[in-house]
């Protein structure tokens, strides 16, 4: 029966299937919200947690990358992250209902009435700072601070990981080259982060918690930071090994696991496996098809979805910002596009012209 | 005992320090939070929806206070480390090793990584409840300016202990700089920028050179980042924070309904 949960755990983790669950279970509480957002099902699921943590502690494997202590951190990430993300949702799903029912919101309820500074606020503040302070001094004492061996360029660690904090961007490393992971995807977001309240025209939603009222603003903001950002952290932190290679989290690390490498550029698949003839030389024919792909994908899908999907929204919010919002849009979704194509149909780039490193 | 404390509290020492009697009275509760330097960062009342920790987090104030922790520890640190090749790792190991009960690099470097997740936590509330709204979107830009530096400060105290942990993850972390477009020796269109066949941008030009002040992290390298670390970030935080919280003020105090 150990074994089983063991196995299941580790077939989850693989990295198709671990996105999908993912994926999948932002979907679905952000749809059945009313029903998984009750108090009862999110105990459940945390004694759930809790359950298979200790089950899992004595494993060797998994309590060996657990209690690594620079790991403990994304621990801490992975249970505040969830209840933060239960507890808005669930304050939003309370609200949306007092909307429906002409009710104020429970914060537009109680910002009527102000209070002294002294000692309402002051009061909570000192109270955090010092449970904050005795936590912080209990972890400090009990967990060394890590030191390994002195620096030596001559050695290299397998893995060799970036902080964790930037695991997510060292992720994307595997489905794109550097200037595209390492470069431009993080320009965007910090780009995309700034830009957000120059979007974002819906007026409602202001100082209080809500789903209804900006669906879209939350979910794309939530597909953002939970699945492309802290999944990727946890994902980079607890199942890449050796060689950047894929372990469940009850696997032995293993530096010598192989894992094929028998990705494809766009114009192979193109040139020699449908039209079966060689690929052309000039490397601007030769990567046609790509460019072609994406140039539809970043210049006609916008204007497309526009009429269609986000008509509403286009009309809503003017020419120029639904264009910004669209290529950003269509940027975060290229990442998993990109990564499930490279799972199903190992595609390398769609577009590839080493000789100039430019490679999508 | 009730006399001794009125002795005290009426001598003019303490009088000099504390303007006010006990804050048990509106006017006196007012004039707590105006005379103190600390505490007039809050306005003298606040909306009650906005003070409860279920709807604030309290991510905010936990991230500046983390902050302070981070400036008091590291500047207890700073005595005891040499920033070069030949001395950051064994000054880190001697603290490891020769003081008793020693924590300051515990809670410097455990404070630093939970400012990492409370600065993500308060940037996801602030969405969460649409406080960046009109009239915040300028200060939810400085916010993000912050939580860039954020990353930075930890980004580069990491390399500081000059272990393999610390230099390969700086390895790891900077090799992307060799792909900027353009500006990295190895980045789409860099080669476009020569003259006559002179490559302008090469290993030994590049972004990734600018940062690391060599083509691999070296003990410039570790200079340099000390530096930052120790002095340029921070200074640069505690400004933006500086206006952060201003504008918190400025744009209609703390979040709520309009």
């Amino acid at each position: 029966m150990g074994q089983l949960i063991k196995d299941l755990a580790d077939w989850f983790s693989e990295p198709t299937r671990y996105t999908l669950l993912t994926t999948g279970l932002l979907a679905a509480v952000l749809i059945f919200r009313k029903k998984l957002t009750h108090p009862y099902v999110f105990m459940g699921v945390m004694v759930g947690m809790a359950g298979f943590f200790l089950f899992a502690w004595p494993d060797k494997n998994f309590n060996k990358i657990i209690t690594k202590p620079d790991n403990v951190p994304i621990v801490i990430l992975i249970v505040s992250v969830l209840y933060f993300t239960w507890l808005a949702l669930r304050r939003g799903v309370l609200n949306d209902e007092r909307t429906k029912r002409g009710e104020p919101t429970l914060e537009g309820e109680l910002a009527k009435k102000k209070v002294f500074t002294w000692p309402d606020l002051v009061y909570t503040e000192l109270i955090c700072i010092v449970l904050f302070t005795a936590a912080l001094m209990v972890w400090s004492i009990s967990i060394q601070a890590p030191i390994e061996e002195p620096a030596s360029l001559a050695r290299t660690p397998n893995p060799s990981k970036a902080p964790w904090y930037f695991l997510g961007l060292q992720e994307l490393l595997v489905y794109f080259d550097p200037w595209i992971a390492g470069v431009l995807l993080p320009s965007f977001i910090v780009v995309g982060l700034c830009a957000i309240p120059y979007l974002d025209t819906n007026p409602k939603g202001n100082g209080y918690y809500t789903f209804e009222e900006r669906p879209f603003a939350i979910s794309f903001f939530m597909a953002g930071f939970l699945l492309l950002w802290v999944s990727l952290v946890i994902m980079g932190t607890f199942l890449r090994g050796p060689n950047w290679s894929f372990f469940g989290p009850f696997e032995y690390w293993d530096p010598h696991k192989l894992e094929p490498m028998v990705n494809v550029d766009l114009s192979v698949l193109f040139w020699v496996d449908i039209l079966g003839t060689e690929r052309p030389l000039s490397p601007l024919v030769r990567e046609l098809p790509g460019i072609v792909l994406l140039l539809g994908y970043f210049v006609i899908l916008p204007p497309l979805l526009g009429m269609t999907l986000f008509k509403k929204m286009a009309k809503e919010m003017g020419p120029i910002r639904f264009n910004i919002l669209m290529h950003l849009f269509l940027w975060t979704a290229l990442v998993p596009i990109k990564m499930v194509l490279r799972w199903t149909m190992s595609l390398k780039y769609f577009i590839g012209i080493p000789e100039w490193f430019f490679n999508v | 005992m009730d006399k001794l404390l009125k002795y005290i509290t009426g001598s003019q020492l303490w009088r000099s320090v504390f303007r006010h009697g006990y804050p048990d009275t509106p006017r006196n509760r007012t004039l707590a939070v105006l005379s103190n330097v600390v505490l007039h960062l809050h306005p003298v009342k606040v909306r009650r929806s906005g003070i409860r920790l279920s709807y604030t987090w309290c991510m905010g104030g936990l991230t500046f206070f983390l902050f302070l922790i981070e400036t008091i520890t590291g500047l207890l640190l700073m005595f005891y480390y040499r920033p070069t090749a030949e001395l950051a790792y064994q000054d880190i190991f001697a603290l490891r090793e020769h003081v008793p009960i020693g924590v300051m690099r515990e809670v410097h470097r455990w404070a630093a990584h939970l400012m990492v997740i409370t600065v993500w936590l308060h940037m996801y509330r602030v969405f969460l409840t649409g406080s960046y709204k009109p009239p915040r979107e300028f200060n939810w830009n400085v916010g993000v300016i912050l939580l860039v530096i954020t990353l930075l400060l930890s980004f580069t105290g990491y390399l500081l202990p000059w272990d393999q942990l610390a230099v390969w993850a700086i390895t790891v972390g900077t090799n992307m700089a060799r792909a900027t477009p353009f500006l990295g020796h190895e980045g789409p269109g860099a080669a476009l920028i020569s003259l006559g066949g002179l490559d302008f941008v090469h290993a030994g030009s590049d972004v990734r050179f600018g940062l690391l002040a060599g083509r691999f992290v070296g003990e410039a390298a570790l200079l340099r980042f000390y530096v930052l670390h120790c002095l340029g970030f921070p200074l640069v935080a505690a400004c933006l924070m500086a206006l952060h919280f201003w504008r918190v003020r400025k744009d209609g105090g703390i979040s709520g309904p309009l």
